[in-house]
């Protein structure tokens, strides 16, 4: 329990950490934010004025506390081209965001954790060689790149899937395998090394004496142990996954927080932009806090006590 | 396996780890796209067959419409008429720019966050490491967007953000690494001998971190090399006309149905960047970090 509360408050930390850096990062903004809400046409008075609305005119270190106390509250200021609020606009997203990112982790599992497997039923082989450099290939190929692919043959040659936009179950598959593809090579490494570790130990060895068939020995005994780092690696992922949705939604057309982000990027509305930073952090803190929570089901020896 | 064609090194001399490292033909293939592609880069003015940045009239169709490969245009043009080939050539100059500089710049703040933290220890050591234990709380590409975004993308705006990153994994492992070596025998025998704390840092302590900061500086580059590509596809990146090979992809993404000479060509440049700094990377951890796991190459 102590762990826990520990790793809680540790993200707390890490959240007002951000806050404080995006505060900064603001700060250091070289354009005038009240010019760009008003716009290029609009007079010195109005941009005063909005100036004044914003309290941009208060001292530095007033606004951070405006700023900060405005952030515990969930509120992370205006849109400069929408005025909507863009906790308001984060929110609204984040569902087709949240969707496309559990498909990607579903395929990341899929393909990662039966290429780590069969690569370590039989190491050395051709087999695992192949599957290795693959997974290499993957981690190696941006998703930009490999999105754009997926999409010319999948939808462009061979129409089988919507060539972007969304709504429909054919049109998460691409962007979705387009997550998992890139992720799953690290995947695949990590659990086949697990795989033969675990299938060195003694447990293995005595239950492979005892005449337990492999498949049981692979799945009942191997598997479970060979999974648990796995965990963190989801838990990370929900993280890491924030920034592929940028490049995935904008790709394929994906209307989520990425595609949000990728629009506020044209337009430079940083009120969005850093609301998606800040939205991201969240996400990791709540994705390692969620792994920690899911090791001791997983793994009856971690005992938080 | 055995016979790939590459020019055979001579092993004789060497330890098992060196020999494996000479001997493995994928290592081999990755060092050898890696000279390429640095000869490519530095001699871009002498190998591309056409200025960079000219809009051929005939590099157009009738409609207006880019070339596809061709005798004249190797990869096609693009859909300013501009030569394709000569553009990815000179798009390794951007690319191997950050993955050596920015890149090299963030193993220089890791190794030396991380060096400091685990030599001087105590509450310098404490901060230090509560401080990078935080970057790992950042959404890195987000923030990389954010930054790039804000503060009017540029070659070196890129480059300064892909360094202020990219160190933080590497001072988690320096530091432990320093951790290590602070309390091996040679380390205790040349302090109890009277050997400086500078002399003991810079003489015992920082030799044995440099394999790990080669290891990581290679596979580094592949990571930098992909932000960058990605970042410059996302449009927060290197600007046009700087040639850059995610930049290209960024410009002609609407078309790609139309002309995927223009996706294919870049892509598989970032591709073979990656994926032979990884491949070489690997294969540098196996030779020289003693760390290292075995992982099947």
């Amino acid at each position: 329990m102590r762990l826990l509360l520990e790793r809680i408050f540790q993200g707390i930390l890490v959240l007002l950490a951000v806050s404080v850096l995006t505060f900064g990062l603001a700060i250091l903004l070289p354009a005038d934010p009240a010019r760009m809400v008003a716009g290029p046409s609009a007079s010195v008075q109005t941009v005063n004025n909005i100036r004044h609305e914003l309290g941009l005119d208060k001292p530095i270190l007033e606004q951070f506390v405006i700023y900060l106390g405005k952030v515990l509250r969930g509120d992370l200021g205006r849109s400069y081209k929408q005025s909507v609020n863009v906790t308001e606009l984060l929110l609204s997203r984040l569902p087709a965001t949240l969707e496309l990112m559990l498909a990607g982790i579903l395929f990341e599992l899929l393909l990662g954790v039966s290429a780590g497997i069969l690569a370590a039923l039989r190491p050395g082989s051709f087999l695992d060689r192949s599957l290795m450099m693959l997974s290499f290939a993957g981690v190696s190929l941006p998703q930009f790149v490999l999105g754009l692919s997926l999409l010319y043959v999948f939808a462009f040659k061979f129409p089988i899937f919507p060539l972007g936009g969304f709504g429909t179950l054919a049109h998460i598959v691409l962007p979705a395998l387009t997550l998992g593809i890139s992720g799953a090579g690290w995947y695949a490494r990590v659990v086949r090394s697990e795989m033969l570790e675990v299938l060195g130990q003694d447990y293995v060895r005595t239950a492979t004496a005892k005449g337990v068939l492999r498949s049981v020995v692979i799945t009942n005994h191997a598997l479970r142990n060979a999974l648990l780092p796995v965990i963190g690696m989801i838990g990370s992922d929900i993280g890491v996954f924030m920034g592929g949705a940028v490049v995935v939604e904008s790709v394929f057309g994906w209307a989520g927080v990425g595609k949000l982000v990728w629009d506020a990027i044209r337009v430079v509305d940083i009120p969005v932009i850093l609301g998606v930073v800040q939205l991201g952090a969240v996400m990791i803190v709540i994705g390692n806090l969620l792994a920690d929570l899911a090791y001791p089901l997983a793994d009856p020896r971690v005992r938080y006590g | 396996m055995t016979d790939t064609g590459l020019p055979q090194v001579q092993t004789r001399g060497l330890t098992p780890r060196w020999k494996r490292f000479w001997r493995d033909p994928l290592v081999m293939l990755a060092l050898v796209t890696v000279v390429v592609l640095f000869l490519m880069a530095i001699f871009a003015p002498q190998l591309a067959p056409k200025n960079p940045d000219l809009n051929f009239p005939e590099g157009l169709s009738d409609m207006g419409a880019p070339m596809p490969p061709n005798s004249s245009f190797w990869f096609g043009t693009d859909l300013l008429g501009r030569d394709l080939f000569s553009r990815i050539v000179y798009g390794a100059r951007v690319s191997l720019l950050i993955g050596v500089l920015a890149n090299g710049a963030a193993v220089l703040i890791g190794v030396f966050v991380g060096l400091i933290a685990g030599f001087v220890g105590g509450i310098v050591g404490t901060l230090l490491m509560r401080f990078t234990d935080l970057m790992t709380a950042f959404p890195v590409l987000l923030l990389a967007i954010a930054l790039t975004a804000i503060l009017k993308p540029s070659l070196w705006i890129v480059a300064l953000v892909i360094a202020l990153l990219n160190w933080v994994s590497l001072a988690r492992v320096v530091y432990g690494q320093v951790l290590g070596l602070k309390s091996r025998e040679y380390v205790t025998a040349a302090e109890s001998l009277g050997a400086s704390q500078t002399r003991v840092l810079l003489r015992h302590v920082l030799p044995g971190l440099l394999p790990t900061a080669v290891v990581w500086g290679t596979l580094g580059i592949s990571t930098s090399v992909m932000l960058e590509a990605t970042l410059s596809f996302l449009g927060v990146g290197v600007q046009p006309p700087t040639p850059s090979w995610g930049g290209i992809i960024n410009e002609s993404q609407s078309y790609f149905t139309s002309a995927p000479w223009l996706v294919a060509f870049p892509g598989i440049m970032i591709l073979l960047t990656a994926l032979s700094f990884n491949l070489l990377g690997e294969g540098l951890r196996e030779a020289i970090d003693p760390s290292a796991k075995r992982t099947g190459f």
